[in-house]
């Protein structure tokens, strides 16, 4: 067969159900409403999705090593208080969005390191970390804070056009440069292989001496950063720092990783497939808007059910992998008692 | 009598009482009559009377929470399954009668938590991810019933459930009494208390052993269910209202805290029903603490962080193991 073509097999099976998913959602919202196809709406759906994107693919890394991080929402309305609050202190701007950074990475690391050096669970840590982010937001303020400051009005006016009039917004630009790296960092480094390896098998890793250590800690770092880096995007998208911004965005940024097809279970995905999994998310958000009498919650019950239906596709996936173990295992005549049986089941 | 205290040092029920001890003394010494009990009207009230009351949510939530992390599992749905069923109940009250309607809100908590438990047992999906599916819809449903607005419920003998008394003490207690009587009983004196340590510590040798994991795991997640159901009754029957956006809001982390403070491990096998009991008695009373003191509300949160990464850190060995270790090291070095 030839070997150069790209075959639709379990790993990559679920990015091109999503990929299918999004043309198919696209075609109907074009069909349906007049306007819907054009080059701005989908740009759209790029700049309001922006942090989202940014925070789904940082947690994308956690995800594929195994864990979770519940702390990034919180924290998205952290940096956003951060930031509004040291502004209106007339502090400047390009050390505020530097501050805000390395809070995000120092954040990130504190959790990892708690997570890797006393064992404790990856949902407790970052639950605890959750709390701790959105309580110093109320300490803060527990007002919202508009941002006065030029320099951040101008990074929210700041255009990219990408195709005559229609343009992504800064933070939309950001994002998606911010997704190309990662899938560099996850394809093409060393730092990239270990996460793959951990989230496969982290007993194995550790024997093949992988530093699982170092790995667990940058990972748990990198989510910090990117959920900093989509809180200062989501900043400049709302110029305004609330505590109570992106309340349960981290259920969306776990949803936006299962319809990718980054598997829950560890090991196995694709960075572009977060990406994928917001532009789904948020295409339905769009023909509910532009539908006009559905409300709101409609979009939750929408994106629950899709999340129902990709979790059953993983599920699938897994099954079927367990069941080629079992015979290649009885294939390399270690069972070979259990062959003729094996391969009947499949 | 030294062996006993070693023993009950020991015992995993030792620390959270502790800490709760000492939260309680705090209070005595910064609160005058902190522990002073009136009575009005024929009612008791005092500061320990509201900690209790206002416990019960998140006790019966937490005690349901126990079985499932008892088995392995979790269940972040509670919160949403709190939001339905009071959603449902204030809305079937505008047409049924109270028992009816009550009955209604109980069997669609039994439905949720069987929903789950199918996901979980014969799917074999992740728990955290199963329940994650009900917890994003959950609150898109209850919105649905409510309409996007906040149900006011007008309804005395609903409002007795949560804010009613009964010789004496508010009528609430005794249903999260009761919640615990049943569970209690289910664990020492049937059965499943047995299968379910079985199956948390190990689920294939229970297997073997003939246990069936399918039916105890279904079971163990609809008890879930049916308690975020009796929460939700309690929470819209004493603010007489159902608000799909914020009942029951992040509840499901205060429950799961009350069980890992209590002692209970997140890996499954043993699980201390006492020890909840004591955990969410711990956060409810943190709460209060910080409302009573002054202390500005906001930094509620930051402290419930604080406390419950101290509390996994002892129950941590490796942390244990760093306190230990460097006196260990000096002894050797002194020798």
């Amino acid at each position: 067969m030839n070997q150069s073509r790209i075959r639709i097999n379990e790993n990559n099976i679920i990015i091109v159900a999503t990929l299918l998913l999004i043309v198919v959602l696209y075609g109907y919202g074009s069909i349906s409403f007049t306007g819907f196809f054009s080059m701005q709406v989908f740009l759209n759906l790029f700049i309001d999705n922006a942090y989202l994107i940014i925070v789904a693919t940082g947690m994308a890394f956690v995800i594929i090593t195994g864990g979770i991080d519940l702390s990034v929402a919180s924290f998205v309305a952290f940096i956003s208080m951060v930031a509004a609050s040291l502004l209106q202190h007339g502090i400047n701007a390009y050390l505020v969005i530097l501050m805000t950074l390395v809070i995000g990475l120092l954040f990130g690391a504190g959790q990892g390191y708690l997570i890797y050096r006393f064992q404790l669970h990856p949902w407790i840590v970052t639950l605890a970390g959750m709390f701790f982010a959105r309580g110093l937001c109320y300490l803060i303020s527990t007002e919202s804070i508009e941002i006065t400051d030029n320099m951040f009005i101008a990074l929210s006016d700041f255009k990219v056009y990408v195709w005559g009039e229609n343009y992504l917004s800064l933070g939309a630009a950001i994002s998606l440069i911010f997704v190309v790296i990662a899938m560099y960092f996850s394809k093409y480094t060393r730092f990239g292989r270990n996460v793959y390896a951990i989230g496969g098998n982290v007993n194995s890793a550790k024997l093949m001496g992988l530093p699982v250590k170092k790995t667990t800690i940058m990972v748990y770092t990198l989510s910090g950063f990117s959920s900093a880096l989509g809180g200062f995007v989501f900043t400049i998208y709302m110029q305004s720092g609330y505590a109570l911004h992106v309340m349960g965005m981290e259920m969306d940024a776990i949803a936006a990783c299962v319809i990718g097809g980054i598997l829950l279970t560890g090991g196995i995905g694709y960075l572009i497939g977060p990406t994928l999994g917001v532009l789904s998310m948020g295409i339905i958000q769009t023909i509910i808007m532009f539908q006009g009498t559905l409300s709101s919650w409609w979009t939750k019950i929408a994106v629950g059910f899709l999340l129902f239906l990709f979790i059953l596709l993983q599920r699938l996936i897994v099954i079927k992998r367990g069941k080629k173990k079992v015979q290649s295992l009885s294939e390399s005549s270690i069972l070979p008692e259990k062959k003729g049986r094996h391969v009947t089941i499949s | 009598m030294r062996q006993a205290f070693n023993s009950f040092m020991q015992a995993k029920i030792f620390w959270p009482l502790m800490a709760l001890v000492l939260l309680l003394l705090i209070n005595v010494m910064i609160i005058p009559g902190f522990f002073h009990i009136t009575v009005k009207n024929g009612h008791l009230f005092g500061s320990l009377i509201d900690i209790l009351n206002r416990v019960i949510p998140l006790l019966v939530i937490a005690i349901g929470m126990t079985l499932v992390i008892a088995k392995e599992g979790i269940d972040i749905s509670v919160g949403s399954v709190l939001a339905i069923t009071a959603a449902a109940a204030a809305s079937l009250l505008h047409t049924t009668s109270v028992p009816i309607a009550i009955l209604l809100a109980l069997v669609i908590g039994l439905i949720c938590g069987l929903w789950n438990g199918i996901l979980i047992a014969y799917f074999e999906i992740q728990p955290m991810i199963a329940t994650l599916i009900l917890m994003t819809v959950g609150r898109g449903i209850a919105q649905l019933i409510t309409g996007g607005q906040i149900l006011t419920i007008n309804n005395e003998a609903y409002g007795y459930v949560g804010k009613g008394f009964l010789l004496g003490l508010p009528f609430a207690i005794y249903i999260g009494a009761a919640v615990f009587c049943i569970t209690l009983f289910l664990k020492k004196k049937t059965a499943l208390g047995l299968f379910l340590e079985a199956i948390g510590s190990n689920m294939a040798s229970s297997k073997f052993a003939g246990v069936q994991p399918k039916k105890i795991i279904l079971l163990v997640y609809m008890i879930s269910g049916i308690c975020a159901a009796i929460a939700g009754i309690l929470v819209s029957s004493n603010v007489s209202s159902a608000d799909a956006n914020n009942a029951g809001l992040w509840i499901e982390l205060d429950a799961i805290l009350a069980v890992v403070i209590g002692g209970t491990s997140m890996r499954g096998g043993r699980f201390y029903l006492v020890g909840t009991i004591i955990g969410a008695l711990f956060i409810q009373t943190l709460s209060t603490t910080i409302y009573s003191t002054g202390i500005s509300p906001e930094i509620t949160m930051v402290i419930k962080a604080i406390v419950v990464i101290s509390v996994c850190l002892m129950q941590s060995e490796e942390f244990r193991k760093l306190v230990t270790q460097p006196t260990l090291k000096k002894k050797v070095s002194e020798a």
